[in-house]
Order: C-alpha cells, then structure tokens, then sequence
C-alpha cells in the first residue's frame, strides 16, 4: 500500500469515527435530561422504577399550586420557582451592567490598582464556594450587628442578601466574557468617531456598546444560568422565605424527591430552549 | 482614581437600595417562620393554625440536621421553631444556639409518653419537646428472602452476596454491627468497635454499597436485597411495592427522635410555644402522624384511639415493649468519635466500596 492510500483509508476511517462520537458525545449529553422527561410522567411517587404513565404531576403543579408537596399550605413549588426566577433576574441585570463597566475599565483605561481589580476579579471562578457562601455569611452577619448598633434597624438575611450574593460570582463571569469581545474591538472605530466629533458618551451608545452587545448578551445569559443553579452560596445567604428552587429540591431529600420536580424541570427546559432560541434570533437580526 | 471611585460609590448605593427594599417589620399579619423538613408536616395543622390564630405560617426546609446546624451556626436569620434530631439537640444547647422553652405556655407536655420524655440529650426537657420518632432497621425484598428476616444476621448472610447495602454513616452501620455482635451500640471500647469493623471488611462481598439514605431507591430498584435504612423511608415505598417489608432486628435498633425547638433570637418565641403547645394536643399529633406514618409520641393521641389502627397495629411502627426496650439513641461519644472515625476509614478502605 502507498503512503496516499493509506492516507486516504485513515481519513475515511476518520470521517465516520468522528460522527460516531459526536453521536455518542451528545447522547451522553442529552440522555439524562431525555430520561429526567419521560420520568415526569411516572405514576410512581419515587423516581427510581417505572410504573405507568400519568399526568399527575403536571396536574398537581398546577391545581394545589404545587404546595401539597412541600405539604404545607404556604410554602411550595412555585414560590421556590419565583424566587428562584426573581433572584436570578435581578442580579443577573445588576452582574451584567456592572460587570460590562468593570470590562470597559479595565479594558480602555488604565488607573492605579488596575491588576489588584484584574486579580480580584479571577478569585470568586477560582474559590471555591463553599468560601464565597460562609464569607458572606460571616460578613453579613457583621454588617447586620453594626447597623443594629448604630440605628437599631434589625435587618436579616433574605432575598437581598441572596441577591447579592449572586451578583458576586456572576460580575467576574460577565467581565471575562465582555472583557474577551473588547479586546478584539478595534480601538480604532472608537478614535474615528471622536474624530468625527462624537463625545466619549455618544461614542459608548452608538459604537461600543452595539458592537460587544452579542458578548453582553451572552454573559447575561451566563449569569442567568448560574444564578438559577446555585445551590452552595445560596444557601448561606438566604433567609426566612427565600428558598429557592435548588433548595427545595435539597430538601426532598429526606423523603425522596417526587417526580414533581422532573416535571417542574421539565417545564424549566421548555421555557429556557424558548429562551435560547429566541436569543439566536435576536443575534442573526 | 475618580472613575473608581465613582464606581464604588455606584456599587455601594445601588447594594443598598436594594437593602432598602427589603421587607423589615411592618404590622401585618404575625408570621410564625418554621424551619422544618419537606413532606414533615401534615398541611391541615398549619391551615387550621393559620385560621386558629389569624397568624401565617412559613415554611422553609431543610436536607438534615447538619444542613439546620449549619444555617444556624452563625446566628439564627428569623427561625422561629426549628425541629433537630435527637444528637443535634445536646450539640445546639452545648453551643447556645436554642432557647429555653417556658414549659409553663405548653400544658399539652402532659400528653406526651413518658418514654419520650427527659432523655439524656436534654434532661428535663428545658430546651426540645419531641416531635416523631422512628427507627433504623432493615427494608428487605420479600422475593429474594423468601419469609421473613427478623435478625441483623440476615445482612452477612452469603446467600445475598453482593445485595445488601448498609448506610453511608459511621455511626449508624457500626450500631447495627455492634448490636448484632451483643455490643453497646454507644460504645467506646477500642476492641468492640474494632470487632465490628473487621465483620463489615470480612463481608465485603456480601456489601454491594454504602448508602446515603437512598437504600430504599435501591430497594425498589431491585439492586440490593437487604438495606438499612429508616423506617419510614421504607414504609413509603412499601406502598407501591408489595414485595417490601420493614424488620426491627430482635437484637435491638437504634431509635430517633425529631424535636420541636426555639433558636435564639426567635422573632415570635411565644407564638412558636403556642405552635408546639398545639401540635402536642392529642388530635393534631395524631393527623401528623396519620400523615407522615412515623411513630407519634403523643400518648394521648394513641389512648384516645386517633391513630390510624393500620399504622398502630404495625408492630415495625408502634414496636411491643419488649422490643422497644432493646431500642437505643445514638449518643455522642466524645474522644472516641475519632476511634470510629479510624475504623470507618478502615472499613471503606478495606471493603472498597
């Protein structure tokens, strides 16, 4: 055999190899979350064997509101999901506003302490979160005491404090990412508009930010998922009446999670595969 | 430097807008904050707490009595009843985070078993009250044991190799070896202790796994023939799998005991004492236990006959007293936690699970 047709049968072989473990790569993906479907429909108040096919789970959802299964009259599936969609909507437009002028800063100025700010930045990705949870625990609780001390006020821990929480790790995030599309922006579209007589503000709204608004879009989109995930800092910054729907997952520990939840998540998947495409959408316009 | 200096005033004023926000105070409806696990609580009490008193009720959860530690550790962020386990009881008053009950707003105390009273985590009753108890035994398949199992040798036995899963605690598996080989399960004699550790490597074929709490999953799965696991837990599944049973081991258990309890600097402490003072009258203790199908220790509850007659006639829930006198709480055994940290060590080194 020459070297050419050995070439070529590698290559052959190659070729389809690849599509086979593309094939086994995305079904390794994607299998849990078709398995985590089909057991929302389970008949069985466990989520380890079949049992049957039923909607009840899409039904209790919706009729009792889902309390019957945190079984209390007030705490249930929904206010977990409401507050676990109003915390990560919040700081996810705090995190991505402030994380977009943290980029700008470090990107297009340069100011005393600008590497302390860049390698403060990175800490909150590399710690671990545990860390990041007692600390703000811990200074939480010291802030809380102070102001009790000086005003009297007592404050506690809650959604503000979730909330707060969240914009921590999420700033670094989105500052990485806007920061990455910055850096490949020509500084030179920026200069030929000061030179056309453009103010540094006019400058801002008409070049830059319609030129890293796909990078700012995509790091919102970041932050949204990590807020709807986090489990660890959530916890130690929440307070009465706060759980989110990590939490009450957690919970359901003790007495075996119910397919409710698969069929909550299942609806979760639905409202964020919306959400993805339309922001596909939004950047092919 | 005024740029970032502009920056931080912006971050710091916008942080405390949206602390201004929050919901301090405010002379609405009393709200009682429970704190307590999912799926614990039967949801008619608190509705008809709710309309008693014209208060609302929170209901957060928690995963385990060490999540509950955890959050409280550092200060208690609005709770104002929380309900530990037995050991976690003594640790909490040991470290000052649970208040003093003022016995005298619970007269329904006097309703409750006297067994369940004044027990070694909190002589006197002064900081708990208990709320359900259970007990830790072995689930089992009906199919593959072929009768009934009523002793822990059951769970070394060869002929379910590779079927039996024990709990992913020290603590817990070592008690039920203990007691199997005649031992306190609350002991600290080096030997004993070592006994036990040597059974559980020498049976490292028969263990298929150890388990977080999920042995009933497996169960039902059908990957394990034998499991230990909480009574409950198993009852829960019992009911959609028939081939399930639940045994107390005839050389005894260990038994647990939740308990209602106030954390310091509880907003509403009087009506949290309200609220267990009601769940100790004999009716509403008997809808829990209806409800969760763990043991009530609500002695009025089962005289009066409110106990569902399936759940008392069940020997594996309401065990006869001479079973029951074999039952032990786990007790915190001090220095030697690290002998039975050491030996656990040893264990899931040696039998590679």
């Amino acid at each position: 055999m020459t070297k050419t047709k050995l070439d070529l049968l590698v290559r052959a072989i190659g070729k389809k190899w690849l599509w086979v473990q593309a094939a086994l790569a995305f079904a390794f993906l994607y299998l849990p979350i078709l398995i985590l479907i089909i057991y929302s429909f389970n008949a069985s108040r466990f989520n380890a064997v079949w049992r049957g096919f039923t909607l009840d789970w899409y039904r209790s959802l919706f009729s009792n509101a889902g309390a019957t299964i945190a079984t209390s009259s007030s705490a249930g599936i929904w206010t977990a999901l409401n507050n676990s969609l109003l915390i990560a909507a919040i700081s996810t437009v705090l995190a991505t506003v402030f994380g977009t002028m943290i980029a700008l800063a470090l990107e297009r100025f340069h100011f005393p302490g600008r590497k302390a700010v860049e390698a403060l930045l990175f800490l909150p990705i590399i710690m671990p979160e545990i860390t990041i949870g007692i600390s703000l625990l811990v200074f939480f609780t010291l802030v809380f005491r102070i102001v009790e001390n000086l005003t009297g006020i007592r404050l506690n821990l809650g959604l503000p404090t979730v909330i707060i929480g969240h914009v921590v790790f999420n700033i670094s995030f989105v500052t990485i990412t806007v920061r990455a599309r910055l850096a490949e922006l020509d500084p030179q579209l920026e200069q030929a508009a000061f030179d056309l007589g453009a103010n540094e503000w006019r400058t801002f709204w008409r070049i830059t930010l319609p030129l890293i608004w796909p990078a700012i879009f995509s790091a919102a989109l970041l932050a949204l998922t990590l807020s709807l995930d986090d489990f660890v800092v959530t916890f130690f910054t929440t307070g009465v009446g706060s759980m989110t729907l990590p939490l009450f997952v957690y919970g359901l520990i003790k007495f075996s999670v119910t397919p409710a939840i698969n069929a909550i998540s299942t609806l979760m998947l639905l409202a964020s595969l919306l959400l993805v495409v339309s922001s596909l959408k939004v950047q092919k316009n | 430097m005024k740029r970032l200096l502009t920056f931080l005033l912006l971050f710091v004023m916008s942080a405390t807008v949206v602390f201004g926000c929050s919901p301090t105070g405010g002379n609405q409806q009393q709200v009682l904050s429970i704190y307590n696990y999912a799926s614990y609580i039967a949801p008619e009490a608190i509705a008809q707490f709710e309309k008693e008193n014209n208060v609302k009720i929170q209901y957060d959860t928690f995963e385990n009595s060490d999540a509950l530690y955890a959050k409280l550790k550092q200060g208690n962020p609005g709770y104002d009843l929380i309900f530990p386990a037995d050991y976690m009881v003594k640790i909490m008053i040991a470290e000052n985070i649970i208040e003093p009950l003022n016995l005298n707003n619970i007269p329904n105390q006097k309703n409750l078993e006297p067994k369940f009273i004044n027990q070694a985590f909190d002589p006197g009753n002064k900081y708990s009250l208990p709320y359900q108890w259970g007990t830790m035994g072995i689930g089992y398949n009906l199919k593959a044991t072929t009768g009934d199992i009523n002793s822990w040798a059951a769970m070394f036995d060869p002929k379910y190799t590779g079927k039996v899963a024990w709990q992913d605690d020290a603590r817990y598996t070592f008690a039920g070896v203990l007691m199997y080989l005649g031992f306190d399960p609350n002991t600290t004699n080096p030997e004993e202790i070592n006994k036990a550790r040597d059974l559980l490597i020498k049976s490292k074929n028969i263990i298929a796994a150890f388990v977080p709490d999920t042995g009933q999953n497996m169960l039902d799965q059908g990957e394990v023939n034998l499991t230990m696991e909480w009574s409950g837990d198993i009852f829960q599944v019992m009911r959609e799998n028939p081939n399930i049973r639940y045994a107390i081991p005839k050389e005894g258990t260990i038994i647990f005991s939740d308990n209602m309890a106030i954390p310091k600097g509880a907003p509403q402490k009087e009506l949290a004492e309200k609220f267990i003072n009601f769940i100790l009258q004999p009716e509403v203790g008997a809808q829990i236990s209806n409800f969760t199908h763990f043991g009530s220790p609500n002695k009025a509850a089962i005289d009066q006959g409110l106990i569902d007659p399936n759940d008392l006639k069940n020997p594996q829930i309401y065990p006869p007293a001479e079973v029951f006198g074999k039952m032990k709480l786990l007790q915190d055994v001090g220095k030697a936690t690290a002998l039975y940290d050491r030996a656990w060590t040893e264990v899931k080194a040696g039998a590679g699970k």
